[in-house]
């Protein structure tokens, strides 16, 4: 049987389609008729000489198999040092092979292939900061990504997340109209508590334009109630667009490139429609790298930027620190140790890895931060990163959080700051898988708590 | 035979070598994709060649980086390797004057004692590359007998070199070994893995760039390699 009904090569686009798919309980239906899904040999090899260039054929060709990326890899290190967790194993074996028999792989192969790249990659780039030749491993593994989704070989969850953008242009089942309902109850509902709090809708010209993660408004609705109360405190000109607010990417994961295009051209449709002169996104990672590093290399802009300047909620944060504009009760500071994931999509990704520690300068009482170790760009991966929570990898992916679970361990902290939506994703994960007695929060509900409510906001009696 | 070699394969070699190495150089920039590789290389010019430039010579320190770092006895074989591999056939007395008498010039000349230090130090380093390679599973399960061509072909020079230098056997036989193994070598560079002598800094200078431009280097982060 070449194409399943629900496991094929053609991508799903609409909510009756993603419903379908859905319908198929974990996949199983899926991943059956995967066995017997028909590899298109010659779409494969036409599509590796078309957008296999320099870059990644000279990273196949000179990898010197010096094993040098080995350490640098946690999933290597939590696996006991299997070899065959290698990065430069993984993808010569992999994508490296495909290469070398001109796309003239089969069925099992491309199966093997779709767990390497899901359970034993989560594309979070490290490896490519320790080899001698500067071979990025995870880059790699995202171009496999692509050329296996292509082809159909794609975890289920993946392809109803690349899907949900194509038919929601949110990585979940989140319409529009929903987004702009949930945001105003939320803030409806803190009221009473902030005095003239709203949620402006579309306003064109503000200074700031607030982008989310989908999972908010479905699953956390206070957060985006948490983030007005520090905009309003902040005496922020912020807004939120009515269209194009949902700044992740599933489809980045799943290596569907056409549906990443898509979903990071309703964000950059919405900054040229209101003109805002930035846009902050929410304490994601994956998120920022898909509408702000990634973006804008899929809209196809030559300058690598996003229509206005965006930046990270922690890189707001720690400016609004800075100016004033937010003040901490040093009464109610952080007193107990703590320390900060640093996520591998903003900080080894961009840098960010001051921002998050001008800010503890702030919300901890000296003496009580504690780094990991490693940290700051050289961090472990959460081990949630690009193959979140995929039910068919579940095993690999809990051993995979031993590495963060041992970091955390080491700091003495019961207290984990996580500002990335995969990271604290996975931190809950290792602490209902290993029980380790920790406590793992956003930014946000920390500094509310710790927040001088401007008079403003404080309600009359 | 010595004529052959020191003659018209000499310049076979050299030119194969020279040529082929600027052809592929000049290839793999052009190969270079701003949308593929999702680099804006040519909008921000000075922030891709200060992260080209930094990425580059970070790794060519010993212990500059945290990768040379976090492998101690590995980056000690490879600098002690890789500092003989350059210098001697620049800088050896021998070769020095044949390329004198080929075209003119040549570089500065290196105390016979100094070369026989750089070239047991390489030989040596090169025998626990070997070893390791064999020993250590990570490494062994990716080698493949590609490799020990490609450390056959980059080590074969050195001990024909050696043979000749300490007269074992013939001289004249292992002189023209030596010599027929180094051009080898260098017809070797542009086609085979050998072509990292100068793809290094080709692929070193690609990340440093995406990460001077996209990843930290346009926010004011240098990466801590």
């Amino acid at each position: 049987m070449p194409e399943g009904k629900y496991c094929n090569k053609t991508p799903i686009n609409t909510p009756e389609e993603v419903n379908f798919l859905l319908s198929d309980t974990s996949g199983s239906q899926y991943y059956k008729e995967m066995e017997s899904l028909d590899v298109d040999t010659a779409l494969l090899w036409g599509t590796i000489q078309k957008t296999m260039k320099s870059r990644l054929k000279t990273w196949l060709e000179i990898c010197a198999h010096c094993g040098m990326c080995a350490d640098s890899c946690f999933l290597y290190l939590v696996n006991d040092r299997d070899p065959k967790q290698v990065p430069a194993y993984k993808i010569q074996s992999t994508l490296g092979e495909i290469v070398k028999r001109k796309g003239k792989v089969d069925n099992a192969f491309m199966r093997h292939a779709m767990e390497v790249a899901w359970s034993q990659c989560t594309c979070c780039n490290r490896c490519g900061t320790y080899c001698p030749h500067g071979i990025d491993t995870g880059i790699m593994f995202g171009y496999l990504r692509g050329l296996l989704y292509q082809q159909g070989f794609v975890p289920w969850e993946m392809k109803i997340g690349a899907g949900m953008h194509r038919a929601y242009r949110a990585q979940m089942d989140v319409t529009d109209a929903d987004f702009v309902e949930t945001f105003e109850w939320m803030v409806e509902e803190m009221e009473e508590e902030y005095a003239g709090l709203t949620v402006p809708v579309d306003v064109e010209n503000a200074d700031i334009l607030y982008t989310v993660n989908a999972r908010e408004v479905k699953h956390y609705p206070e957060d985006l109630a948490e983030a007005a109360v520090l905009f309003h405190a902040a005496g922020e000109n912020w807004t939120v667009p009515s269209k194009g607010w949902e700044q992740t990417s599933l489809a980045m994961f799943a290596g569907d490139w056409a549906a990443c295009k898509m979903q990071v051209e309703s964000v950059y449709d919405a900054m040229e429609r209101l003109k805002p002169k930035r846009m902050i996104g929410t304490e994601c990672g994956h998120a920022h790298r898909a509408t702000v590093i990634e973006g804008p290399y899929w809209a196809g802009r030559e300058n690598g930027l996003p229509p206005v300047e965006s930046i990270h909620y922690v890189e707001w944060l720690a400016e609004a620190l800075r100016e004033g504009k937010l003040k901490i009760d040093p009464e109610k500071r952080i007193k107990e140790l703590v320390t900060i994931q640093d996520s591998c999509n903003y900080v080894r990704n961009q840098g960010l890895k001051n921002a998050t520690r001008e800010i503890i300068s702030y919300i901890v009482e000296p003496g009580y931060f504690v780094e990991m170790s490693p940290n700051k760009e050289h961090n472990f991966c959460c081990g949630g990163g690009g193959f979140n929570g995929i039910g068919v990898f579940r095993k690999q992916r809990n051993k995979g959080l031993e590495k963060k679970r041992d970091q955390i361990l080491a700091t003495g902290a019961k207290l984990v700051l996580a500002p990335c939506h995969n990271c604290w994703d996975a931190i809950r994960d290792l602490e209902e898988e290993f029980e380790i007695g920790i406590r793992w929060s956003f930014l946000k509900p920390v500094i509310i708590k710790m927040l001088v409510v401007p008079d403003h906001m404080v309600p009359e009696e | 035979m010595h004529e052959f070699l020191t003659g018209i394969f000499f310049w076979i070699a050299i030119s194969v070598c020279l040529v082929g190495m600027l052809v592929r150089f000049v290839l793999y920039f052009r190969g270079l994709n701003w949308q593929l590789d999702r680099v804006a290389y040519k909008a921000h010019p000075k922030a891709g060649l200060k992260g080209a430039w930094r990425s580059i010579y970070k790794w060519l320190i010993p212990y500059g980086t945290y990768g040379w770092r976090t492998q101690p006895a590995m980056a000690a074989a490879f600098f002690c390797f890789h500092i003989g591999a350059v210098c001697l056939p620049l800088f050896l007395a021998g070769h020095t004057m044949f390329l004198e008498s080929k075209v003119g010039f040549s570089l500065f000349t290196m105390s016979q004692g100094l070369a026989d230090f750089l070239t047991w130090l390489a030989v040596g380093s090169m025998v626990f590359l070997i070893l390791r390679r064999i020993v250590l599973p990570e490494v062994r399960i990716m080698t493949t007998v590609y490799d020990y061509f490609i450390l056959f072909i980059a080590l074969a020079p050195f001990v024909s070199g050696m043979m000749a230098r300490y007269q074992v056997g013939s001289y004249e036989f292992w002189l023209n070994m030596h010599i027929f193994f180094g051009e080898l070598l260098l017809i070797s560079i542009p086609f085979t893995k050998m072509s990292h002598v100068f793809l290094f800094f080709a692929s070193r200078a690609q990340l440093g760039m995406d990460f001077g431009i996209k990843r930290g280097g346009m926010k004011g982060t240098k990466m801590a390699w």
